[in-house]
């Protein structure tokens, strides 16, 4: 869900927002879907490729929506995703990427 | 992206991996939690012995970076029992099945619960015995099916949560494989409370039992966990029951109490005190 | 008057077996014990209660015999000499742990004061019917290093034997004592601390990266790391290879393991093996026993010589691995082999494949007695007509 503000943030310069790298290690995923369906910002979804293994591991929509979380990392049964949180530069509507 | 960087690549026995637990199977999940909070708490790996006993969670002790050990079917908590007292400075944990716990096991789990031997039970609690191919367990939800009740259960089911406060256990708590950080956050807490800890992980058997039960993939059990979780924490575990629509989950039981090695070393003092004195 | 607190209580004692029997773990270092109370082994794990806290050991009771066995693997891969007692019953519920015991290679000593059986049968009263079910009791092909005291002196001396032969060889090792070894009262000489040999396992040599915990030296048995030690192993009954990894679809790993674990105790068997010989030099009938029997079947060879009948004893110290070596010795020199059990044909099979072409007369014994001389006597003549 975009993020809607009706004025801007007086710290709107020193807000930073957490942002990640996605590191999918995609030869252990075996499919469960269990980071695409509990991500709370729907950054995941299933590809087209298969592994090694017969299945479609995830592939990210949209890193910019990563809420740096974790939950992807935590709920991953086969230690198949894992964030790196990125340095930030810029405030909250900088729309850069760290 | 190379493997290494996962951060748990050091808490995990490389040379065992990839594990072999089914795809949607929550033992991953229980495995990842319990690394998690080996980390965030800093505790010295040499020092953690991982004791799991037969049962698709009995593997998890072959992919844990510690001192683990594989025992006989139901006798992980009574080998716990002398791992500990032999050399209390190690944090052992058993990590074992529903069947493993409380079907053979069940004798030991009440008694070590009762002594409040100063271990840590993590149940993960898939409702049937996986590894066999999925018979009926002493957790069996009324009317399920599985292999060995092809007509449905008729057996009553054990309430876990109650049946370890009801021993004695000092950390009684219940999650699922869904609610992860408080399933971390509970075994943080028991690692580094004294006494008998008891942590049940509800569990997604999605191949076997879930299939044979109308939640055929860890999406659809994990969703089952998602809309009928209620955490009632303090709530009496006698009335936490687990139902299609209700599972009630939180922190049961959280008391103090001296622990069966606390009072041992205590007694074993006094003893040897008097010898000194020539009484 | 012993003073409390040593571990060692040398000096002249008056002591029933099965305290002689706790006296004996004691002083060969054992400061763990788990077990459940049952006939007629109760005494040990009660004179172990009262001394383990003395000596700064451990002393629990379990909730059943499963357990205890478990336990005492536990605290033994905790790097804590540790055992139990019971007897037959108990035995029974024991022998799947002590498979685990097998094959993770845990050094332990089971007690098992035999009594009489099948099933719950008679507690208060002497047997030797547990024989054949030490060696074979648990599943598997496995091997077991049990010893057969015969009198409370020789339970002091062989509890402390069992612990050193457990830790040479990383192996559990019985102890087949008997109802009436374990409840008489004898006089017992415990040396001093320094005169009693007290082996411990071997340690790695090597770092915690470069160490496979199931890896023999020269001798079969490999050097033991505890938990907490930095080793961070991982210990399974499952087939595993030398890292102690799972190798459960593997023939090759398989007979490696199995083959290697048993050779383990075979193939050193010259150096397990004890038996005591009397007045066979020359003998033309042996008379085979062990633990009590052995003692009236000493006084009927004694006689037997004085009446002129050239007869010999040989004692079985060491029951498994089996004796084969001189047993057949012995067979090959006599005309006729007695042998006296107190059960219906235990040991007397393993004489009887040993013995070949030599025969073997089997003298059983049922029930709370040992044989009298005079009826091993009368059976030494009848070889002789």
């Amino acid at each position: 869900m975009p993020l809607r503000l009706w004025r801007k943030p007086l710290d709107a310069d020193k807000i930073k927002i957490p942002r990640a790298e996605i590191h999918i290690i995609k030869e252990r995923c075996k499919g469960c879907n269990f980071c695409i369906e509990f991500c709370p910002r729907k950054v995941l979804e299933e590809s087209e490729e298969f592994n090694e293994k017969g299945f479609h591991p995830p592939r990210v929509k949209d890193e910019n929506n990563c809420a740096v979380c974790g939950f992807c990392e935590a709920v991953c049964p086969e230690f198949a995703i894992f964030i790196v949180e990125k340095n930030c530069e810029g405030g909250m509507l900088s729309g850069e990427k760290g | 992206m190379s493997d290494d960087l996962h951060p748990f690549e050091t808490f995990l026995r490389r040379e065992m991996m990839p594990h072999i637990w089914c795809e949607g199977c929550g033992n991953g999940i229980i495995l990842n939690c319990y690394v998690r909070a080996l980390k965030d708490l800093g505790i010295d790996l040499n020092k953690v012995v991982t004791v799991a006993g037969i049962g698709c969670i009995g593997r998890i002790s072959g992919y844990t970076n510690t001192d683990s050990y594989h025992t006989t079917h139901g006798r992980a908590v009574a080998f716990a029992t002398g791992v500990k007292l032999a050399n209390p400075e190690l944090k052992v944990v058993v990590i074992s099945g529903d069947g493993d716990l409380f079907a053979i096991g069940g004798n030991h789990f009440i008694h070590a619960a009762r002594r409040n031997v100063d271990i840590q039970v993590i149940c993960a609690n898939n409702f049937n015995y996986g590894m066999t191919g999925g018979q009926y367990g002493p957790t069996t939800p009324l009317n399920a099916w599985t292999t060995t009740t092809p007509y449905g259960n008729i057996e009553h089911p054990f309430n876990l949560v109650h049946l370890a406060a009801a021993s004695g256990a000092v950390y009684v708590a219940r999650w699922t494989t869904l609610h992860i950080r408080m399933l971390t956050g509970s075994i943080k807490k028991a690692l580094q409370k004294e006494g008998f800890s008891f942590i049940e992980v509800i569990s997604p058997c999605p191949e076997i039992y879930g299939r044979y039960n109308k939640m055929r993939t860890g999406i659809d059990m994990m969703n089952w966990f998602r809309k009928a979780s209620e955490i009632r924490h303090q709530s009496d575990p006698a009335k936490a029951e687990i139902t299609p629509e209700r599972i009630i989950i939180g922190e049961f039981v959280d008391i103090e109490k001296p622990s069966f090695g606390r009072l041992l070393r205590e007694m074993t003092a006094k003893v040897q005190e008097k010898m000194v004195e020539g009484k | 008057m012993a003073k409390k607190g040593r571990a060692v209580l040398t000096g002249k004692h008056f002591m029933q077996g099965d305290i002689a029997c706790a006296e004996g773990a004691i002083a060969a270092g054992c400061r763990f014990f788990a077990g459940y109370p049952i006939t007629p082994a109760t005494e040990i794990a009660e004179r172990m209660a009262q001394r383990l806290p003395e000596v700064g050991g451990v002393y629990i009771q379990m909730e059943d015999e499963l357990a205890s066995m478990a336990a005492v693997i536990g605290a033994s891969y905790s790097g804590v000499k540790s055992m139990t007692a019971t007897s037959g019953p108990g035995f029974s519920l024991m022998v799947e742990n002590i498979g685990l015991a097998f094959m993770t290679e845990a050094p332990c000593v089971i007690v098992n004061a035999m009594r009489g059986g099948p099933s719950t049968g008679q507690p208060t009263k002497s047997g030797q019917q547990d024989v054949m079910q030490a060696k074979w009791g648990s599943h598997g092909d496995y091997e077991i290093i049990a010893l057969a005291p015969s009198s409370v002196q020789e339970i002091f001396d062989l509890t402390i034997e069992a612990f050193n032969l457990s830790e040479t060889y990383r192996t559990p090792v019985v102890v087949l004592a008997d109802e009436i070894v374990g409840h008489m009262w004898e006089p017992v000489t415990i040396p001093d601390a320094d005169e009693i040999r007290v082996v411990n396992r071997k340690k790695p040599q090597v770092p915690p990266g470069e160490y496979a915990p199931f890896k023999p030296d020269e001798d079969l048995v490999p050097p033991m790391a505890c938990f907490g030690e930095g080793y961070r192993f991982y210990a399974t009954g499952l087939t595993h290879n030398e890292s102690g990894l799972p190798r459960t679809d593997s023939a090759e790993a398989q007979q490696k393991l199995v083959q290697r674990l048993c050779d383990k105790i075979r193939k050193n068997a010259d150096r397990i093996v004890k038996t005591e010989g009397t007045m066979l030099e020359d003998a033309e009938v042996a008379v085979v026993a062990y633990g009590i029997t052995s003692r009236s079947a000493l006084s009927a060879v004694r006689k037997a010589r004085e009446a002129g009948i050239k007869a010999g004893l040989l004692r079985l110290v060491t029951l498994w691995p089996f004796p084969a070596q001189q047993v057949s010795q012995v067979a090959k020199k006599v005309d006729a082999i007695l042998v006296l059990e107190m059960n219906y044909g235990q040991i007397v099979r393993e004489v009887e494949r040993v013995a070949k072409e030599t025969p073997v007369i089997f003298l059983p014994k049922l029930g709370e007695e040992p044989h009298k001389p005079a009826e091993v006597l009368q059976a030494i003549r009848r070889t002789r007509s």
